[in-house]
């Protein structure tokens, strides 16, 4: 269970990235944060596993409160929470198993990453996910030589091997095309479903977060705007998150979707 | 609402496009042109030529030149050989040290994973060692150990620490932020945090600034004989003194030499290992 208590974050710049923000993810939930560009929602999530430090409120993971770790304790819960990024971030100059394997970096001391001797647990378990993604045979071939939606689905296996309570999915199909974006955000949600994980994933696609999730919750200038079902997404509820513009077509175009895919 | 655009693009039709200047001024603009022409011709007018002496020299220049066409390897062999050893030595050994050396004062030195303490000594050392010429460090590295390589070499080492550090710490300073991201998402140390998300995204660049460091210290090794810090140059002295200018050509043709084999060679690397 995951729960963020009066949230805020406040840039340098003076940009109020977050205002006071109050959620409640329960286990196994796979929640769809969207908004417009600069909502806050990469805020957001960064403000979860402190790559980005929250100004003030809470952060609380069971029952440890995270925005007040030592940078050791800190290491030690971020192994409980994957992240997704928006270009992929595998290190391109590593081969797939090394930027798989970085994921029990949290679990191994220096020498044995350094010499990449990872115990054989962590190997096999590479293997398996790289097997689940459909990536087996480019086990060898380094991360830049891979397409887009691979070192996606090569992401997905870094963040799963962590063994996490919790996904933290910042845009995952945004440079994607529609089919991929499709697929990644299918196995995103069944490995979360699999293994009971809670997730939350940033989006900008509203029609894809409604194909895939059970609740959304719609930021706009750092504060929440709506938490409801996929379906309680209405025209007034778009125009309050993004503003004016004609939403028939997004919407329409979801219930084509979910017909299609019926059939 | 497209009825004013209208209007607006109906004026700039058939206008013609230009780049904006750098200097919006006009004025200043030419001022500085001409300021800058006029100091060019004033600066040229200054330097004095004595033709004279140009003319008495050309013979001089001729026998250097004409030597290289009948280099003399052999009769001061024993003494060029150990020249090249000498110089050989003093490149790899301070290469070594120097780029050992530089590689945690590089990371030191990168603003975006040292924090500023440590960012701003080691940005001291970097300044120290690039604002002393090597000419400089050699006289001074001579004055306290005498002649010889050992101060050629403590040279050699210094410079590459100025050198390698300040490239190695920008080149981490530009490096791709998101990958090093997501290997502190994943709970690594500090440690494991360079060693996989830094140090792959720089270590093609380290390696090749590594090389052309070993080109550079080699041409570096000749110069600082001159002085006194051993080395082929030492060598190339002595020839210069005694007016063997076979024996100085043989030498120099042997630096080109090794020089272009260096060059070749750290092209081949930085190629491999893109």
């Amino acid at each position: 269970m995951l729960r963020l208590k009066k949230l805020l974050k406040t840039y340098k710049t003076g940009d109020e990235a977050l205002k006071s923000i109050d959620l409640e993810v329960p286990d196994g939930q796979v929640l769809a944060l969207i908004g417009p560009s600069g909502a806050g929602k990469s805020t957001m999530i960064r403000c979860i596993n402190r790559l980005v430090e929250p100004t003030s409120g809470e952060v609380w993971l069971d029952d440890t409160e995270l925005t007040k770790l030592s940078s050791g304790a800190l290491r030690q819960e971020r192994r409980q929470m994957g992240m997704i990024f928006q270009e992929y971030a595998l290190v391109e100059r590593l081969t797939v198993m090394e930027n798989v394997l970085s994921g029990r970096l949290g679990y191994v001391g220096f020498w044995r990453s350094f010499l990449r001797k990872f115990p054989q647990s962590d190997v096999d378990e590479a293997y398996r996910l790289l097997d689940r993604v459909g990536l087996l045979s480019m086990v060898d071939k380094r991360a830049d030589e891979l397409s887009g939606g691979q070192r996606q689905r090569v992401g997905i296996c870094r963040a799963l091997i962590q063994n996490p309570k919790l996904l933290l999915v910042d845009e995952p199909t945004a440079s994607l095309d529609p089919k991929t974006s499709r697929q990644i955000m299918r196995l995103i949600c069944e490995l979360c479903a699999e293994r009971g994980l809670a997730a939350i994933i940033n989006i900008h696609d509203v029609a894809l977060a409604q194909m895939f999730v059970s609740r959304v919750v719609g930021l706009r200038l750092g504060a929440l705007e709506f938490d409801g079902a996929p379906q309680e997404l209405t025209p007034d509820v778009l125009t309050t998150i993004y503003g004016e513009e004609d939403w028939e077509a997004t919407i329409e175009k979801v219930e084509d979707d979910e017909e299609e895919q019926v059939a | 609402m497209s009825t004013p655009l209208a209007c607006e693009v109906d004026t700039l039709i058939g206008v013609k496009w230009q780049k904006p200047p750098l200097v919006k001024r006009a004025w200043l603009r030419w001022t500085l042109i001409a300021g800058f022409a006029g100091y060019l011709v004033a600066a040229f007018l200054t330097i004095e030529v004595n033709w004279m002496r140009v003319y008495e020299g050309l013979d001089r220049g001729a026998a250097f030149v004409l030597a290289f066409t009948s280099p003399d390897f052999t009769s001061r062999a024993g003494d060029i050989w150990e020249g090249m050893v000498e110089s050989v030595v003093m490149t790899v050994t301070a290469s070594v040290v120097g780029i050992a050396i530089s590689i945690p004062i590089g990371l030191g030195a990168a603003r975006n994973i040292a924090p500023l303490p440590v960012y701003l000594a080691c940005r001291g050392i970097v300044a120290i060692s690039r604002a002393l010429q090597e000419i400089i460090v050699a006289i001074l590295l001579v004055a306290i150990f005498g002649f010889g390589p050992l101060a050629g070499f403590l040279t050699l080492s210094f410079a590459t620490i100025g050198f390698l550090s300040k490239l190695l710490a920008e080149d981490i300073e530009s490096m791709d932020r998101v990958q090093a991201e997501a290997i502190k998402a994943s709970g690594a140390r500090w440690t494991q945090w360079i060693n996989y998300g830094v140090q792959p995204q720089v270590m093609p660049r380290l390696i090749g600034l590594s090389m052309y460091r070993i080109d550079i210290n080699f041409r570096e090794s000749a110069i600082l004989g001159l002085v006194g810090a051993g080395g082929i140059g030492a060598t190339l002295n002595t020839a210069f003194d005694r007016y063997e200018y076979d024996t100085a050509a043989a030498i120099l043709i042997l630096i080109i030499v090794v020089v272009m084999t260096l060059e070749y060679l750290s092209g081949i690397i930085r190629a491999r290992v893109q």
